[in-house]
């Protein structure tokens, strides 16, 4: 088999087929090394459970040529100052009902999940909740009975009603303002806050 | 006893139903009749999967069909766990089938094997029933250890996924104690390693985190990983022994395309995981990695599809088993343009800012997953049967060939329709929800709203009809072919 030419020849491939899946993998190990630590809560792309007591926008940046979260002055939610540690129950709360109740087999956030129902990633944030100090109430309300309470916008489906309690509720709505809070890399474009359409 | 009786009635029919098929498992060996045990639940999880998928796509255009009763998060849910599911069972069971033949042995500790394939079947049958009659929980633990996870794709509650290792960890053993016993080979190299890491990537789906960030990079591992990375590889396995066994290439040939191949797929596919991380939360450099090196991904699907075109023309197509091979045929093609030619179409991050989690995806959902991986399955559901039959003729000129060459043309024609179908809704999304109006909740509603998405939504429904009846056809084939037929299969000479 020696006038194989390297190109035909099956050891050289199971060679290259060994260094290149054991390469790909140690630079796929050490990039997830780096891309958790920098995605820890409380840092820079994802921010501590406390920002829920903060305003957050979603604002062009015209020189880095995409839309970033912007983390303002103190803007409360349920009128209540949270801790970092009760900030984090809340928002474990509203992130393990988002899972029970399966929001992702209609929904998407961070843009995975499916597609029969609205983006969640900046949900907080938009404008359908009319203005921010009817926001909260209308969430709750919406969370509590979606069928009474349905925003359709003509499409006729109606989220149905999961039986979320009101602590769950409120959990989620947290969930969903720390959420709007994360770096997406500019992801969604050109979406237009409820503060851009106060103003 | 009035239970008593309709489970005796029950019990006649199933005997009576079995008795038709006038299928001999004696002539099966020990092994390949735990394969064909892992087929039947395929192919009945397939079925519920279309089923669901039917009626999900029923309430896109009636949103008030089950409402309240059997929602479209819980249709939906079923519809891609199941095809999850089965696809994972046909491996398997495509697994058992070669093992004996390619390490020329028996399977060892086959009794351990057959106890998982019963855990297995009751925990999922208990899964589905939970998902189809409890449904969801409250926001706790407990829903999530016993009722479902919530996760696209790996729904299962966490009790359950404790079973699905133990049941992978002792299929591992029948597969790595087998080769040892007999013998080891290239292809059974590729084979052990990959399954390990198929296995072990399970487990990285398997933990909660609140950190939603953290908790979709997992989440991508198993999904990536898997679909564009160890399946694919799993399949080349497959594919690699059916070609010596159906065309009679030989070893060297396949086992050499197998490595280029294998080097292919994980060199671009490992880091092509990076087109998930543009927008999750993830650094920026992901958006040059992840679009770099998923642009490579299709390069090794073009070489699969080279591989058995040149192979099945080299020996002129002559093969022992038609609708095998020409299911394999659609493998190549459909593994190609589902996931290498769709999949490309939006994988770099400045299109992928737009149509990221629209229909478009779905599109590319539907075409790579029945393209890549339905297709090899049911080409070995074709061998299955004809060795169950006791070696027939599956050549030209067989019985009622037209039922396979339908039952073919619907279920391919019927999942490219929904694709186009989806993929013109997907451009409508992107276009007007997206690139328009930008993402609101408004703006999602008026792209549904809109008369291209809406009527490409009718399409989508009357394309998944094709499929499902397509099928039911491929079902009624696999019950009835080569009944009757007298003629012996056809063999094949290795080159
Ligand atoms: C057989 C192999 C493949 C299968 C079964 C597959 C399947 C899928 C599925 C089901 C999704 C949607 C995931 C979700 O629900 O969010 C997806 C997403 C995606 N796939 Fe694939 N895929 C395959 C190969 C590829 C290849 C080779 C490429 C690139 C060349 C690719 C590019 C993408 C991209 C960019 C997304 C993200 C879509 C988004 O942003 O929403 N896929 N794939
Ligand atoms: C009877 C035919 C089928 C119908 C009517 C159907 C319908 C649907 C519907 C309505 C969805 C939900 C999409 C959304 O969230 O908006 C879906 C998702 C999906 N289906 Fe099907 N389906 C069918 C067949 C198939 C087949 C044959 C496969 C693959 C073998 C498949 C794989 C998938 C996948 C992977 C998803 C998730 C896509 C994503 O999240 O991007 N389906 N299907
Ligand atoms: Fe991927």
């Amino acid at each position: 088999m020696n006038e194989n030419p390297l190109w035909a020849s099956e050891s050289f491939w199971k060679k290259v087929s060994v260094w290149v899946t054991a390469g790909s993998f140690l630079i796929l190990v050490v990039l997830t090394l780096d891309s958790l630590s920098q995605t820890e809560v409380g840092g820079k792309r994802v921010q501590a459970y406390s920002v829920i007591n903060k305003k957050i926008d979603y604002i062009y940046q015209a020189d880095l040529h995409k839309f970033m979260p912007v983390i303002g002055e103190t803007e409360l939610l349920f009128g209540k100052e949270f801790t970092e540690e009760e900030a984090e129950k809340l928002v474990t709360l509203g992130k393990k009902t988002t899972q029970a109740k399966n929001c992702m087999n209609c929904h998407t956030l961070l843009g995975n999940g499916a597609y029969f129902a609205p983006d969640l990633t900046k949900a907080w944030l938009d404008k359908g909740w009319l203005s921010k100090e009817l926001r909260e109430d209308l969430m709750i309300k919406f969370l509590l009975d979606p069928e009474n309470n349905a925003r359709t916008f003509g499409s006729n489906r109606k989220m149905p009603n999961l039986h979320i309690t009101p602590d769950e509720a409120k959990g989620v709505v947290a969930f969903l303002k720390w959420m709007s809070s994360i770096d997406t890399n500019g992801f969604p474009y050109n979406f237009k806050t409820i503060y851009a359409t106060e103003e | 006893m009035n239970a008593k009786k309709l489970c005796g009635v029950a019990n006649a029919k199933l005997n009576a139903f079995v008795t038709w098929t006038a299928l001999d498992r004696t002539n099966l060996s020990a092994g390949r009749t735990l394969a064909v045990n892992y087929f039947i639940v395929a192919v009945i999880l397939f079925f519920a999967q279309l089923l669901f998928g039917m009626i999900a796509a029923t309430q896109f255009i009636f949103p008030n069909f089950l409402y309240g009763w059997l929602d479209f998060s819980v249709n939906r849910m079923v519809h891609i766990n199941a095809m999850i599911v089965w696809m994972l069972y046909g491996f398997i069971g495509c697994t058992y089938w070669l093992l004996e033949d390619e390490s020329q042995t028996e399977i060892v500790g086959l009794k351990y094997g057959k106890l998982a394939f019963w855990v297995l079947t009751i925990a999922v049958a208990v899964v589905v029933l939970v998902y189809l009659f409890i449904q969801i929980g409250a926001g706790n633990d407990t829903s999530l250890w016993l009722i479902n996870e919530g996760r696209e794709y790996i729904e299962a509650p966490r009790w359950a996924d404790i079973g699905i290792v133990a049941v992978v960890l002792t299929f591992f053993y029948n597969v790595v104690a087998t080769f040892s016993k007999g013998k080891w080979s290239g292809i059974a190299g590729v084979l052990t390693l990959d399954l390990v890491a198929l296995a072990g990537l399970y487990v990285a789906g398997m933990f909660y985190m609140t950190n939603i960030t953290h908790e979709q990079f997992w989440w991508w591992w198993v999904i990536h990983l898997w679909v564009e990375a160890t399946w694919e590889v799993l399949v080349g396995v497959i594919m690699a022994w059916s070609l010596m066994k159906l065309l009679g290439v030989r070893r060297k040939i396949v086992t050499t395309w197998l490595y280029i191949e294998v080097a292919l797929m994980f060199g671009s596919g490992i880091l092509g995981l990076g087109h998930h991380y543009f927008w999750i939360g993830t650094p920026e450099y992901w958006l040059t990695i992840g679009g770099f090196f998923s642009a490579l991904e299709p390069i090794p699907l073009v070489a699969m599809v080279v591989h058995a075109m040149y192979d099945a023309g080299s020996h002129s197509f002559k093969n022992s088993n038609h609708p095998a091979v020409a299911w394999i045929i659609a493998q190549a093609f459909g593994n190609f343009f589902g996931a290498g030619v769709w999949g490309f179409m939006h994988t770099l991050p400045q299109i992928n800012l737009y149509t990221h989690g629209t229909q478009w995806s779905a599109s590319h959902g539907h075409l790579a997953f029945f393209g890549a991986y339905a297709t090899i399955n049911i080409a070995f559901f074709y061998l299955a049967i004809q060795h169950w039959r006791g070696d027939v003729w599956m050549s030209g000129g067989a019985q009622n060939a037209w039922r396979w060459k339908w039952a073919l043309g619907l279920l391919n024609v019927g999942v490219v329709g929904m694709t186009i179908a989806l993929l013109i809704a997907g451009y409508e999304q992107s276009f007007i929800e997206r690139a328009v109006e930008g993402s609101t909740w408004s703006g999602y509603f008026s792209a549904q709203n809109h008369p291209s998405f809406q009527s490409a939504m009718v399409w989508r429904w009357c394309f998944g009809l094709m499929t499902f009846a397509g099928l039911i056809l491929l079902i009624w084939d696999l019950l009835t072919i080569g009944k009757g037929e007298t003629r012996k299969m056809a063999v094949v000479d290795a080159e």
